[in-house]
C-alpha cells in the first residue's frame, strides 16, 4: 500500500520535469551523440564519406597540441581577472543600489546598458578607444602627462589579452550586477533591523548576515562567469582575430578555426568535448566547494 | 485588477501563440523558379533590379536570398550540404580544399561543356584568371575531374594604394610613387619626418598577410620555387624564405608600419586611409567604393607593391572575387546556366559594376568603370591566388606562417625562428598525410 | 549658528560627491556607447569617423526612417516580439516547474538528470548549430516558427533550472508548510507559493532569455529561409556588407532594436526589487 502510493507521488513528481525532459531528449541530446559520435571521425563536413581514427584526435589535442593549451590558459586569464574585479565591482555597485542610495532607479538602467549591446558596437567602441594612433586611451594617456605609456593596446603580445579581458568585463559585469541584486532583495530586512537594535555596525551586518546567505547567489554568479569567459568569441574575432601570433587565441576561436578554415569538423567536435570535459570538471569542484561551505 | 491584467497578459500569449502556429501550420509554397543563396550585401539592390528583368524577358522567377555574413553563409551552405538541400544556384567560400569536397560529394555542376559550347563563347568572355580559379587542372591533387565548376561574377585583385594629397605634404611626387622597395623605404622615411603614418593593411586578417608574403615570395624566389616549397621539396628555412620573413622585420623596426596593425581588421584600416590617416594601404579593388562611401574626395591612386628583385615578376592576388556554382542535384539546372550566362553578359556585367564599383568578369564590360577602378584592371594579368596554383598547401601550415610574421611584426620573434617553426608544422602535417595514405 | 549650518551643507555636499563619484564614472562608461550610436545614426557615412562631435551640426534624422524601410523592419519587428515573447513564456513555465521539482520533490534520478542538465549548460559545441538543422530536417521543422521557437526555449532550459533551483532552495519553508497544511496539492504549491515569491529570479530568467532571442542570429539565418519568418537582427544584417558597412544606417537600426529591451528591462526591475513582503514573513 505505501509503495503504491510512493509510486504514485513519484510519477506526480516527474511530471514536473516531464516538459523540460522532453524538450532536452529531443533537441539536446541528439547534437550531442552526433558530435560525440563525430569526434571519432576525420571529417571535412562535406564529404559523404568519413574516416575512423578513434582516439587520435583526443590523443593529439591532449598530448601534441600546444596551442590548444594555450588558448585555454588564456580563457582561464580573462576568468580570473572577472571572478575578481569584474565580480567585486558588481557587488559593490550591487550593495550600494541595494542599501537604497539617491538615484538607485537611475542606476540600475545604467548599469544594464552594456550588456545589451550587440557585439558590434562594442567592438567598435573598444577598437576606437584602444586604437594606436588616434584612440580614446592614448589620448587621455597624452593629456595627462602620461605619454610614456601610450602603445597599441591590441597589437601588443604583452597588453592583448588584458585589454580585450578589460573590454569583457565592462560587458560583462551588469549581469553579474543583476543577479546580485536580485540576491541581496531577497534577504529579509528584519534580519538587518535586528542586526542594528544588537549594535552592529555595517561592516559586521556585511560579514555576519549578508555574505553567509548570499553563498549560493555567489556560487552561481562564479559558474556564470566562468562559463561566459571561457565561452568568449565575438569580441575576440571583432577587436584582434587572435592575434597578435596566438596571444588572444581562445578555446572558441580554436575550434572555429578548425571546424571552417581547416575543414577539421571532427577534430573541432573533438575540442569541443575536451573543453566541456574541463568546464564540466571545474563547475562540480565549485558545487561542491559551495555545499561544504553550507554545512559549515 | 492585478488578476485582470494577469488575465489579459495570459490571454495575448496564447494569442499570440496561435498566430505563431497558424504562421508554420501554412504549408510552405512550392518555391518556383531559381533560388540563388548569395552573401554580398551590397549588390542587393542591384540583384534584385535584375531579377526583375529577367522575369519580363525570359518569365522565370529568380529568388534571390541574402545570408550574410560570411561565416553565417558557410555554415548554412554547409548544412544545406549535409541535408542534401542546396539551392539552385549558391557559392562555396573558402579554399579549393572546400570546392573539392563539395564537387565530390555530388554538389556542383560541372560546366566545362556549356564553357566551351559554341567554340568557348561563355568561357571566353571572362578574364583568363577569374576562371582559373573555378578551373580544376589534370591531375590535381584533389582528385576532381578536370573542368571549370564556378561561374566568376566579378573579379577584384589586391594592390597598395597610396594617398596624393599626403604624398605632397610629405614633398613627394603624387605622379612617381616608389616602384622598388628602396624607393619605398625612403619614402616612407620622409613621411615619417612628416609625422604621416606610413603603410595600413588589415593584418589582423591573416589571409591578407598572406596575401603580401605571398607577393613578396613571388617577386624574390619565382613562381616555380614557391609551387615546389608547397610540394615540400624546399624547406621554410630555405634563405629565400628568410628573406621574405625580414621584410616585415624591416617594416617594423623602420617604423613604416601604422600602430597596431597587427591586430588590424580590414575594416578599420580602410576607415583610417579613407580618412586620410596613413599614405600607403594594402587592399584589394573593393576598396574603391569603400572609400567613395566614407571620403568621396580622397585624392589616391593604386600601384603594385614595391619590387624587391629584378629577376623575377612581381605578382599580385587576384582573380574571380565572387562565383556562383550550379547545383548538380538541382532540377533546374538547365535553367540556372542560362540564367547565369545572362547573368555574366555585357550588359548585366556593366551594370552591376556601374552599380557596385566592383570589377566585372566579363572583360568587355569595362567601358563605364571609373578610372581608378581602371588602374586596377590594368594588372590583371599579374594576378595569382592560391586557387590558382596546381598545389595547396596546409591550412595548417598557412596559420603558423601568418601567425608567425605577426610575431615578427611585434618583435618577438626572429624570421629564423619562424621559419622554423613554419618547417616544423609542414613536416608534422606532410608525415600525417603520409600515415593516412 | 549660520556659519555652521552652511559648512554641514557643503560637508554634505561633499559627501554625497564622493559616494557618488565612483557610481557616476562607471555609469558614463556605460551611456556613452549609446550616446554615440546615436549621434553616429545621425551623422553621413562619410563623416561618422572623422565628426568626433556627439552631435552633428545637421543631424540626419531620416537615417531612422531609412533604417527602418531598408531593413524591413516592420515584418522583423513582429516577429522578434512574437519569438521573444513566446520563448520567455516557454522557458519560464517549464524551467520553473522542474527547477521546483529539484528543489523541493523527491524522485529517484533526480541528481542525475539535473547534472544532466548542468552538463549541457558547460558543453558549449559550437558546432552543434548544424546538427540542429539536420534534426530539423528530419521532423519537418525547417523553415518554421514552432522550430525555431522550440530549440530557442531548450536553450534557455538549463540556465532558467539553475538559476531557479538556487532560488527555490533558499526559500523559507514556513510558506509552502503552511500552504500543505491548508490541503494544497503539489502543484498548488508551486503555483499560488513558490512561484509568486520567486519573482526575483523569475524577473532575472525573463531578462537574460528575452535579451538572447532578441539578439540571436545565427540560428535564424540557418533554419528560416522566408523572409517573413525572420528576426530583427536579419534586418540589421543588411547593412553590414561584405565590404562596405552603411554605419549610420546600422547604427540607427541598432538604435531602434536597443530602445524595447531597455523599456522590458525597465519594466521587469520592479519584480527584481519586489523582495518578501513582510507581511508574508512575520504572518
Amino acid at each position: 500500500m505505501v509503495a503504491k502510493a510512493r509510486v504514485k507521488t513519484f510519477f506526480g513528481n516527474y511530471l514536473f520535469v516531464l516538459p523540460a525532459l522532453g524538450m532536452f531528449l529531443t533537441f539536446s541530446v541528439y547534437p550531442f551523440f552526433k558530435v560525440f559520435q563525430l569526434s571519432v571521425y576525420q571529417w571535412d563536413g562535406v564529404m559523404p564519406t568519413m574516416k575512423f581514427v578513434a582516439f587520435s584526435h583526443f590523443k593529439d589535442i591532449l598530448f601534441r597540441n600546444p596551442i590548444w593549451w594555450k588558448s585555454v590558459w588564456h580563457g582561464v586569464y580573462i576568468t580570473l581577472l572577472a571572478l575578481t574585479f569584474q565580480n567585486c565591482l558588481a557587488f559593490t555597485l550591487a550593495l550600494l543600489v541595494d542599501r537604497g542610495i539617491k538615484g538607485r532607479k537611475i542606476y540600475r538602467v545604467i548599469f544594464y546598458l552594456p550588456p545589451i549591446l550587440s557585439g558590434i558596437v562594442v567592438g567598435l567602441i573598444w577598437n576606437w578607444i584602444y586604437n594606436g594612433d588616434y584612440g580614446l586611451l592614448n589620448y587621455a594617456l597624452k593629456s595627462l602627462g602620461l605619454a610614456s605609456i601610450q602603445r597599441a593596446w591590441l597589437a601588443e603580445p604583452k597588453t592583448a589579452l588584458t585589454s580585450v579581458a578589460i573590454a569583457h568585463m565592462w560587458q560583462g559585469f551588469g549581469w553579474g550586477f543583476i543577479i546580485l541584486l536580485a540576491g541581496l532583495q531577497n534577504i529579509p530586512r528584519e534580519l538587518y533591523e535586528a542586526a542594528r537594535v544588537d549594535g552592529a555596525n555595517t561592516w559586521q551586518a556585511l560579514r555576519r548576515i549578508t555574505i553567509p546567505l548570499m553563498v549560493p547567489v555567489f556560487v552561481l554568479v562564479s559558474i556564470l562567469t566562468i562559463l561566459g569567459c571561457m565561452q568568449i568569441y565575438a569580441l575576440i574575432v571583432a577587436t584582434t582575430g587572435g592575434g597578435p601570433g596566438y596571444h588572444t587565441e581562445v578555446p572558441v576561436t580554436r575550434v572555429i578555426s578548425s571546424m571552417l578554415g581547416q575543414s577539421q569538423f571532427g577534430y573541432a567536435c573533438a575540442m569541443g568535448i575536451v573543453f566541456g570535459l574541463l568546464l564540466l570538471t571545474v563547475s562540480m569542484i565549485q558545487i561542491r566547494i559551495s555545499r561544504r561551505i553550507k554545512q559549515e | 485588477m492585478r488578476k485582470r491584467v494577469v488575465f489579459l497578459f495570459c490571454v495575448s500569449v496564447f494569442l499570440s501563440c496561435i498566430i505563431g502556429f497558424i504562421g508554420c501550420v501554412r504549408k510552405p509554397e512550392k518555391v518556383t523558379g531559381i533560388t540563388v543563396w548569395y552573401w554580398m550585401t551590397d549588390r542587393q539592390d542591384a540583384f534584385i533590379e535584375l531579377a526583375e528583368i529577367y522575369e519580363k524577358e525570359k518569365g522565370i522567377k529568380i529568388n534571390f536570398e541574402l545570408y550574410a555574413p560570411s561565416d553565417a553563409y558557410t555554415q548554412k551552405v554547409m548544412a544545406a550540404a549535409q541535408t542534401n538541400t542546396l539551392p539552385d544556384v549558391y557559392g562555396i567560400l573558402g579554399e579549393k580544399r572546400v570546392f573539392a569536397s563539395f564537387i565530390k560529394a555530388g554538389h556542383v555542376a560541372d560546366l566545362t561543356e556549356e564553357m566551351d559550347a559554341e567554340n568557348g563563347k561563355w568561357g571566353g568572355v571572362f578574364f583568363s584568371k577569374a576562371l582559373d580559379v573555378n578551373r580544376f587542372l589534370p591531375d590535381n591533387q584533389f582528385g576532381v575531374k578536370p573542368g571549370i565548376y564556378g561561374v566568376p561574377i566579378d573579379v577584384t585583385n589586391i594592390q597598395v594604394l597610396y594617398n596624393k594629397a599626403l604624398f605632397r605634404r610629405a614633398g613627394l611626387d603624387p605622379d612617381r610613387p616608389p616602384s622598388t622597395w628602396k624607393e619605398f623605404i625612403e619614402a616612407g622615411e620622409m613621411l615619417r619626418a612628416a609625422g604621416i603614418p606610413v603603410l595600413v593593411s588589415g593584418w589582423g586578417e591573416i589571409w591578407l598577410i598572406d596575401c603580401f608574403a605571398s607577393n613578396y615570395a613571388f617577386n624574390i624566389m619565382g613562381e616555380e620555387k614557391v609551387i615546389a616549397t608547397i610540394r615540400g621539396d624546399v624547406p621554410y628555412t630555405d634563405p629565400d624564405w628568410i628573406r621574405v620573413f625580414t621584410i616585415f622585420k624591416q617594416l617594423s623596426e623602420k617604423g613604416l608600419l601604422a600602430q597596431g596593425v597587427v591586430t588590424m581588421v580590414n575594416k578599420i584600416a580602410e576607415q583610417i586611409f579613407a580618412n586620410e590617416r596613413a599614405a600607403f594601404s594594402f587592399n584589394g579593388s573593393w576598396c574603391v567604393n569603400v572609400y567613395k562611401g566614407m571620403n568621396p574626395a580622397l585624392e589616391y591612386g593604386a600601384m603594385l607593391p614595391p619590387k624587391i628583385s629584378e629577376e623575377h615578376p612581381m605578382a599580385i592576388w587576384g582573380g574571380a572575387g565572387s562565383s556562383f556554382m550550379v547545383n548538380a542535384k538541382s532540377e533546374n539546372r538547365r535553367d540556372a546556366m542560362e540564367f547565369l550566362k545572362w547573368l555574366t553578359d555585357t550588359k548585366q556585367q556593366v551594370f552591376l559594376a556601374k552599380s557596385t564599383q566592383n570589377l566585372p568578369s566579363n572583360k568587355y564590360s569595362l567601358t563605364e568603370i571609373p578610372p581608378i577602378l581602371a588602374q586596377f584592371v590594368d594588372d590583371m594579368d599579374r594576378t595569382t591566388h592560391p586557387s590558382i596554383l596546381p598545389v595547396a598547401e596546409f591550412p595548417g601550415v598557412t596559420e603558423a606562417l601568418d601567425k608567425g610574421i605577426q610575431s615578427i611584426i611585434t618583435g618577438e620573434k626572429t624570421p629564423e625562428q619562424v621559419a622554423k617553426e613554419v618547417q616544423n608544422v609542414k613536416e608534422k602535417e606532410m608525415k600525417s598525410q603520409r600515415l593516412a595514405r | 549658528m549660520k556659519n555652521s549650518v552652511l559648512f554641514y551643507r557643503i560637508e554634505n555636499v561633499l559627501g554625497w560627491i564622493r559616494d557618488h563619484f565612483f557610481l557616476i564614472v562607471i555609469s558614463l562608461s556605460c551611456i556613452f556607447p549609446l550616446v554615440w550610436m546615436f549621434s553616429s545614426a545621425l551623422k553621413t557615412q562619410a563623416t561618422v569617423f572623422s565628426d568626433m562631435s556627439l552631435f552633428p551640426a545637421h543631424p540626419h534624422w531620416e537615417n531612422f526612417y531609412l533604417a527602418w524601410t531598408r531593413g524591413g523592419f516592420a515584418v522583423y519587428f513582429f516577429n522578434s516580439i512574437l519569438y521573444t515573447v513566446t520563448v520567455v513564456i516557454g522557458v519560464v513555465l517549464i524551467a520553473s516547474l522542474a527547477a521546483y521539482a529539484f528543489a523541493r520533490l523527491e524522485f529517484p534520478g533526480k541528481n542525475i538528470i539535473f547534472y544532466m542538465f548542468l552538463a549541457t549548460l558547460m558543453i558549449p559545441l559550437p558546432g552543434a548549430f548544424i546538427a540542429l538543422y539536420v534534426l530539423l530536417m528530419k521532423l519537418h521543422l525547417v523553415n518554421t516558427r514552432l522550430g525555431y521557437i522550440l530549440i530557442q526555449i531548450n536553450g534557455g532550459l538549463a540556465l532558467g533550472i539553475f538559476l531557479l533551483k538556487t532560488f527555490f532552495e533558499k526559500m523559507p519553508r514556513d510558506l509552502e508548510d503552511a500552504a500543505r497544511i491548508d490541503g494544497c496539492g503539489r502543484f498548488a504549491i508551486y503555483w499560488r507559493v513558490a512561484l509568486p515569491l520567486a519573482k526575483p529570479a523569475i524577473a532575472v530568467v525573463v531578462i537574460f532569455n528575452a535579451l538572447t532571442v532578441w539578439n540571436e542570429y545565427l540560428l535564424a539565418m540557418l533554419l528560416l529561409t522566408n523572409r517573413s519568418l525572420m528576426p530583427l537582427q536579419r534586418g540589421l544584417m543588411v547593412f553590414q556588407g561584405a565590404h562596405v558597412t552603411q554605419y549610420p544606417l546600422l547604427m540607427a537600426g541598432i538604435t531602434i532594436t536597443v530602445i524595447p529591451i531597455i523599456l522590458m528591462y525597465l519594466f521587469m526591475q520592479k519584480y527584481i526589487i519586489a523582495g518578501i513582503t513582510a507581511g508574508a514573513v512575520t504572518g
